[in-house]
This record gives C-alpha cells, sequence and structure tokens, in this order.
C-alpha cells in the first residue's frame, strides 16, 4: 500500500515524501525532522498505527500535525478510537488514489 | 359617443320685443310715460347688448366643446399610445417566455454538463486508480516483489480480504499457488485447473462474477465467487482468486471491473516477464559460476 500511495502523493508536486518501515521507524524519523502531514495504517509490525498515532499526539514538535489513517478495519468502534486518539482523517480500504490525494490536500490547505 | 351626450349645451335666452304704446293721458303723463318709454327702451337696449354677449359666450363655449370633443374623438393618440404600450408588453412578455424557455434549457444543461462532470470526475479517478497499479505492476522486474504489488492493488484498490493467485501447472497438477492473503494455505488445498469455476474460466478465459459475495459465507476454495484469468494474449497463465472482502465492502463497483480487466493483462505479463527475467539471472549465474569454475 506504501508504494501506491507515495505513487498517489507524488502527484502533489510541492510534497516530499519520506517512507517509514514501521511505526518505530516513523517515530525515529519524525523526531529527526519536522514534518507536515502523517499517513500510517493501523496494523503494522512492530508498532501498530494507533500506539503512533498516541505517540506522535505527545511529542511537542509534531503534536499538531495531521494525521491520515488508511486501514482495512471499517468497524466504526475503530474509526472512533482513531479519532479519539487524534487522527484527522481515517480512511477505509479499498482507497481511491485520488481520495487520498484530496484528504491530504484538504489537510494541508493546498 | 356622440358630442351631444359629452356634456351641457348652452340654452339661448328668449328675446321678447314689446310694440311701442300710444299716451293715454295728460302731458305730464305723456312725459312721464316718455321717460318710462326711454327707460324701457334702455333696458330693451340691455337686454339686447347682453343677449349679445350671452350669444357671443354661447359660441365661446361651443367653440370649446367642440375642441374638447374633438380632442376626446382625437383620443386616437392615446389608444395609439396604448395599443403601442400593448404591443410592447406582448414582445415583453413573449421576449419573457423566451427567455424564461432559454434558462429552462440552459439549467438543463447546467445539469447535463454537471452530470457529465462527475462521470469524467469519477472515469478520471478510476483511471488514476488503474495507472498506478499499471504503473506498479510494469516498476519492478522482480517476481517476489510483482506478487507483492499484485496483492497490494487486490487488497488496496479492490478491497479483497481473502484471495489467492495462481498459476496453470501441468495437467491434473493443479494450481501452483503464488500470492495468499487472508487464508491459509491449508485452507485452500489442492485447486483442480480442470473443472468447477477454475476450469471453466481457464478454458474460456473469461473472469467469473459472482453478482454478491457473502461476507458470512464459508471458503470453499474450489468455488471462488471472483475468478480473474491472467492472460498473455490468448493463453491463460492461472487465475485471481477473490473469496472474500472487506467487511466495509458491499459489492463490486464499476472501477473494479476495470482493475480485474488490468489484472487479467498486466498481472500475467508482469509475472510472466519477472519469472522470465528471474530465471534467466539464476541461470546465468549459474552459468557465470561454471565458467568461472572451468577458468579458474
Amino acid at each position: 500500500m506504501r508504494q501506491l500511495i507515495v505513487f498517489a502523493l507524488r502527484r502533489l508536486q510541492t510534497l516530499k515524501v519520506t517512507e517509514a518501515d514501521d511505526g518505530v521507524d516513523a517515530l525515529r524519523k519524525l523526531q529527526a525532522t519536522k514534518f507536515d502531514i502523517l499517513i500510517t495504517d493501523i496494523n503494522m509490525p512492530i508498532m501498530d498505527g494507533l500506539k503512533l498515532v498516541s505517540l506522535v499526539r505527545k511529542d511537542a514538535i509534531h503534536k499538531d500535525i495531521p494525521i491520515v489513517i488508511i486501514t482495512t478495519e471499517g468497524a466504526q468502534e475503530d474509526r472512533q478510537r482513531a479519532m479519539a486518539l487524534g487522527a484527522n482523517a481515517y480512511i477505509t480500504k479499498p482507497i481511491q488514489a485520488p481520495q487520498v490525494i484530496n484528504t491530504v490536500k484538504e489537510l494541508l490547505h493546498l | 359617443m356622440r358630442a351631444k351626450d359629452r356634456g351641457p349645451r348652452v340654452g339661448i335666452p328668449l328675446v321678447v320685443t314689446m310694440k311701442d304704446e300710444k299716451p293715454k293721458s295728460s302731458p305730464e303723463g305723456g312725459e312721464a310715460v316718455q321717460a318710462r318709454r326711454r327707460e324701457f327702451l334702455q333696458i330693451i337696449k340691455r337686454s339686447a347688448e347682453f343677449t349679445e354677449e350671452v350669444l357671443k359666450e354661447n359660441e365661446r363655449l361651443r367653440f370649446r366643446f367642440a375642441e374638447l370633443d374633438s380632442r376626446t374623438h382625437t383620443s386616437g393618440d392615446d389608444g395609439g399610445l396604448v395599443r403601442e404600450l400593448m404591443e410592447k408588453v406582448r414582445r415583453l412578455e413573449e421576449e419573457r417566455e423566451a427567455l424564461t424557455r432559454r434558462f429552462k434549457e440552459v439549467e438543463a444543461e447546467n445539469k447535463d454538463f454537471a452530470s457529465r462532470y462527475l462521470q469524467i470526475e469519477n472515469e478520471n479517478n478510476n483511471l488514476l486508480n488503474i495507472y498506478v497499479a499499471s504503473y506498479q505492476l510494469h516498476s519492478t522486474l522482480d517476481f517476489q516483489e510483482v506478487l507483492q504489488i499484485i496483492t497490494e492493488i487486490i487488497l488496496n484498490f479492490v478491497g479483497a480480504e481473502c484471495f489467492a493467485v495462481g498459476l496453470v501447472q501441468e495437467a491434473g497438477q493443479g494450481l501452483r499457488i503464488l500470492a495468499l492473503e487472508g487464508l491459509e494455505r491449508e485452507q485452500i488445498g489442492v485447486i483442480k485447473a480442470e473443472d468447477g469455476v477454475v476450469g471453466k474460466v481457464l478454458k474460456s478465459g473469461e473472469p467469473h462474477f459472482e453478482s454478491t459475495v457473502d461476507a458470512g459465507k464459508e471458503i470453499d476454495a474450489a468455488k471462488p465467487p471472483i475468478c480473474v484469468p491472467l492472460r498473455i494474449k490468448d493463453q491463460t497463465i492461472g487465475v485471481i482468486l477473490i473469496y472474500r472482502f472487506l467487511q466495509q465492502k458491499k459489492q463490486l463497483a464499476p472501477v473494479d471491473h476495470e482493475l480485474f480487466t488490468l489484472l487479467a493483462g498486466h498481472a500475467a505479463t508482469a509475472i510472466f516477464a519477472s519469472k522470465l527475467y528471474t530465471d534467466s539471472k539464476r541461470k546465468l549465474n549459474t552459468i557465470q559460476g561454471f565458467l568461472d569454475l572451468m577458468t579458474s
């Protein structure tokens, strides 16, 4: 999915996309650099997306970063949980590339 | 309406002329009579003057009346104006109706354009998905990466939860399962390539779609609700078997059929090309190793 989303996001030429292998890698990269938006899945190895969201929201630098979750988890309670933890958008698979692009554009006011 | 009905006519006063009377008695009386006669004549004279004035006034009023009467009659001016205004109103009314008609036409055109715009936007969205999928499929020659990409497309773009990708083997050996998602290999077992849904798809080269995919239904490996052939020209080299969709996906969307068509052609060539490349690379390494061994 990552590759597909990266490809879709590259259509927004103003964005530079950095990929992470898992939640821990994402957190490490977030600590090293200031990012404008975070897109994550829920089901990931080592650290899941929800844990990542809650940790990012506690981070002083990235506590206000827009977070988009793209997941197979379509249940309402999963969505509510993610939003309660601080996600800004919740997209369920199957994804439509334009939906991802539009959500990112909206959150970044592009 | 006739003139006489239009207003009051001024009447002509009656003029009375009296005969001379002879004096009746004495000279005193004659003087008195003379005086009365003069007085009377005076009165008559004044009456005549008055009558003349009245006649003049009458004439003046008649003239005025005639003038007003003619003006009323020549209300042709007013009538003309009214007719002109009525004509203008009629024209404006016609113009208004024409504009209303045009407005309705333009409104209908706008609705048509809006619906076409939505249609095009949907088409663009679909094309973008297909473009991303297609680009990804041909972005690598690594066999495992190609399988990973096919899996991602089916999972992320189609929204399948349980599916398998299988290649045709020698007759009687069943399908060779290359990729499996949401299922254990034991659940699949051996899928025969000669009969059932898979056999039909492999023979015809046409995809098999069931109108509804029941998420709660138990999976039967031999009866996938959706079976898409992987084709290179007229040859079917394998199939994509979809058993279950994600819970939020209730039915197939039009773009899914497009994606299946894309997968049927592009996934097959991507698998075939990457397999050939990987095999040739392996063979090259073997030959290189052999040559190195010979020359050393």
